[in-house]
């Protein structure tokens, strides 16, 4: 039998994302964006984006198919993002998919959007049959997970951030930088200009006593304020691609340390990357590095696939197809606050 | 020729599929609950099909009430309408939810809740609607040439509004149907599903960040 050819729909933030793959090879991966319609807002605005689903949704389905060249009655399976992320937003999906697999009496899968984050490794770097440390770095989320099988029904969290999110401090961070929304593509642009080690940041929980997988950012950000605070009030320029490139440095030291740490650990020979901030160049390059000295192999997909997309749904519910994972029923909620460990609704 | 019918511009999450012909012999199924339209409603389709004996790819169109209501529960009917219909490869018709209250034969305000101390009304003459929906406190909803209301808002402000309350408190799908007959009927182009919301996203642009030193 061929591989499933599943088409997966995104939308728990601010872009309406559908992919379609077949079993590990992507085949349409569209996506519409609000972003532009909330930079003015500093943050994504939920009415906004969930208006924007609506509207966007069956356009990108359309898109979607046309670039994959099949038709809806081709698709064996529907998979859609059932949290975490923003309820109305989530919400919309989740409504269609089930439209979706009712109309074309086809099963549906919902599923977590973090597993979804590691899952859409596959695509890229084929199957991982093996154990591996995955470091999911978002815009709501930064943990060190353990995953049996990428694409599989079991996820272990070693460790979480205790405050912000490694993408909500780069938002953050830009903000006060005057940078637009989002924080992390003008801050990696900018920091390529600066001194990294211009200005010592601190590094959160990383003291002998401090839990080893956790992290900490929201001192890290108050640092950053303090010190550009500093300067303005003297009077004096705020060398703003140094602040980028020393506040880049300190996130990226502290989240490839720990993640490289947590797989020597646990004794496994890959360390993976996912979530928006994965697409970050520095973190790339650092990850590398210390996985080569470590002897890790490093998997981490292209900048595009990183931040939410269809084609990261769809390819972890070809994963749950192709191990005879139960279809989820119809009456399924959204759910905004999805444990990271359930990652089958 | 069978449609499907869904209204969830209210607290209640409704389908319906049935012959167009013969509003009668609809299916219905109807169930109260303010906030689990995402939820309930596909399963309430799922068990319209199978109790009117129809299968999706037996359906010719899809009806849809396009409120004004709640956004989130609103968006929920419309995004499974649209997604049912793509799937077939049928149209969609549109009807406002405030028409599918509307009492053919009396002069009537239709109020709906519309949740911040607010009410969606019209105002119907003949069974026809004379105002554009509109969205206010109840004290403030005009109330010249109306003899009776009907509508969950309408409960809800009695008092304040004072006409005489009608049964009825939700949308009728039966009345929806019969609202869009005649364009199905006709074959009538597709019309896109745009949800009345009547009201902007609450949204604030944000002012400089706060200063952390003193
Ligand atoms: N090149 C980059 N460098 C650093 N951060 C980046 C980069 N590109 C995107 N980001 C950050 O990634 C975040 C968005 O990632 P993603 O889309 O995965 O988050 P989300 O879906 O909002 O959150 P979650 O996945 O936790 O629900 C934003 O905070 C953004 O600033
Ligand atoms: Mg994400």
């Amino acid at each position: 039998m061929s591989e499933p050819l599943v088409l997966g729909i995104e939308t728990s933030c601010d872009e309406t994302g559908v992919g379609i793959v077949r079993g590990s090879t992507l085949l349409a991966d569209a996506i519409a964006s609000s972003v532009e319609e909330h930079a003015r807002f500093g943050g994504v605005v939920p009415e906004v984006a969930s208006r924007a689903h609506l509207e966007a949704m069956r356009p990108t389905v359309g898109r979607a198919l046309e670039t994959a060249g099949v038709g809806l009655d081709d698709i064996d399976a529907i998979a859609v993002t059932a949290g975490p992320g923003l309820a109305g937003a989530l919400l919309v999906g989740v409504a269609a998919a089930k439209a979706y697999a009712l109309a074309l009496d086809r099963p549906l899968y919902g599923v977590n959007h973090l597993s979804a984050h590691v899952a859409v490794d596959l695509l890229e770097n084929g199957p991982l049959e093996e154990p591996c440390v995955a470091l999911l770095v978002s815009g709501g989320h930064s943990s060190v997970l353990l995953v049996p099988q990428v694409g599989g029904e079991e996820v272990t969290e070693l460790g979480a951030t205790v405050d912000d999110a490694a993408g909500e401090a780069y938002d953050k961070v830009a903000r006060l930088l005057g940078l637009p929304f989002p924080g992390g593509p003008p801050i990696d642009r900018l920091a390529r200009e600066g001194d990294p080690a211009a200005i010592a940041f601190p590094r959160g929980l990383s003291g002998p006593h401090d839990p080893p997988f956790a992290f900490s950012f929201s001192g890290l950000k108050t640092a950053v304020a303090r010190w550009v605070e500093g300067r303005r009030r003297a009077g004096e320029d705020v060398p703003v691609a140094d602040v980028a490139a020393s506040f880049q440095e300190a996130v990226v030291d502290v989240l490839t340390a720990k993640a490289v740490r947590a797989a020597r650990e646990r004794g496994v020979g890959h360390l993976l990357l996912g979530g928006g901030v994965a697409a970050n160049s520095r973190l790339r390059a650092l990850a590398a590095q210390r996985c080569a000295e470590a002897g890790l192999r490093l998997r981490v997909p292209r900048p595009g696939l990183c931040t939410d997309n269809g084609a990261m749904v769809a390819a972890l519910g070809a994963q749950l197809v192709r191990h005879g994972a139960s279809p989820s029923s119809l009456d399924i909620p959204a759910d905004s606050a999805l444990s990271i460990e359930d990652v089958l609704v | 020729m069978f449609v499907l019918a869904i209204d969830t511009s209210s607290a209640a999450v409704s389908a319906a599929v049935g012959p167009i012909e013969d509003p009668h012999a609809l299916v219905i199924r109807t169930q109260v609950n303010a906030r689990g339209h995402g939820e309930l409603l596909a399963p309430t389709i799922a068990d319209c099909l199978r109790s009117a004996g129809v299968t999706p790819a037996e359906l010719h169109a899809v009806v849809a009430g396009v409120g004004p209501g709640p956004f989130t529960g609103l968006r929920v009917g419309l995004v499974t309408a649209i997604s049912i219909a793509d799937a077939r490869g049928l149209p969609t018709y549109g009807v406002c939810s405030l028409d599918a209250l509307a009492v053919a034969d009396r002069r009537v305000l239709v109020a709906t809740d519309a949740r911040r101390r607010e009410v969606y009304w019209a105002r119907y003459a003949d069974g026809r609607r004379r105002d554009e929906p509109s969205v206010s406190r109840a004290e403030d909803v005009p109330l010249e040439g109306c003899e009776a209301m009907v509508g969950a808002g309408a409960r809800q402000y009695a008092e304040v509004l004072g006409l005489p309350l009608l049964d009825g408190d939700y949308p009728d799908l039966r009345r929806l149907v019969a609202a869009a007959a005649e364009r199905v009927l006709a074959g009538a182009p597709s019309e896109p599903l745009t949800p009345l919301y009547l009201r902007r996203p609450d949204a604030v642009a944000p002012g400089q960040p706060k200063a952390v030193t003193p």
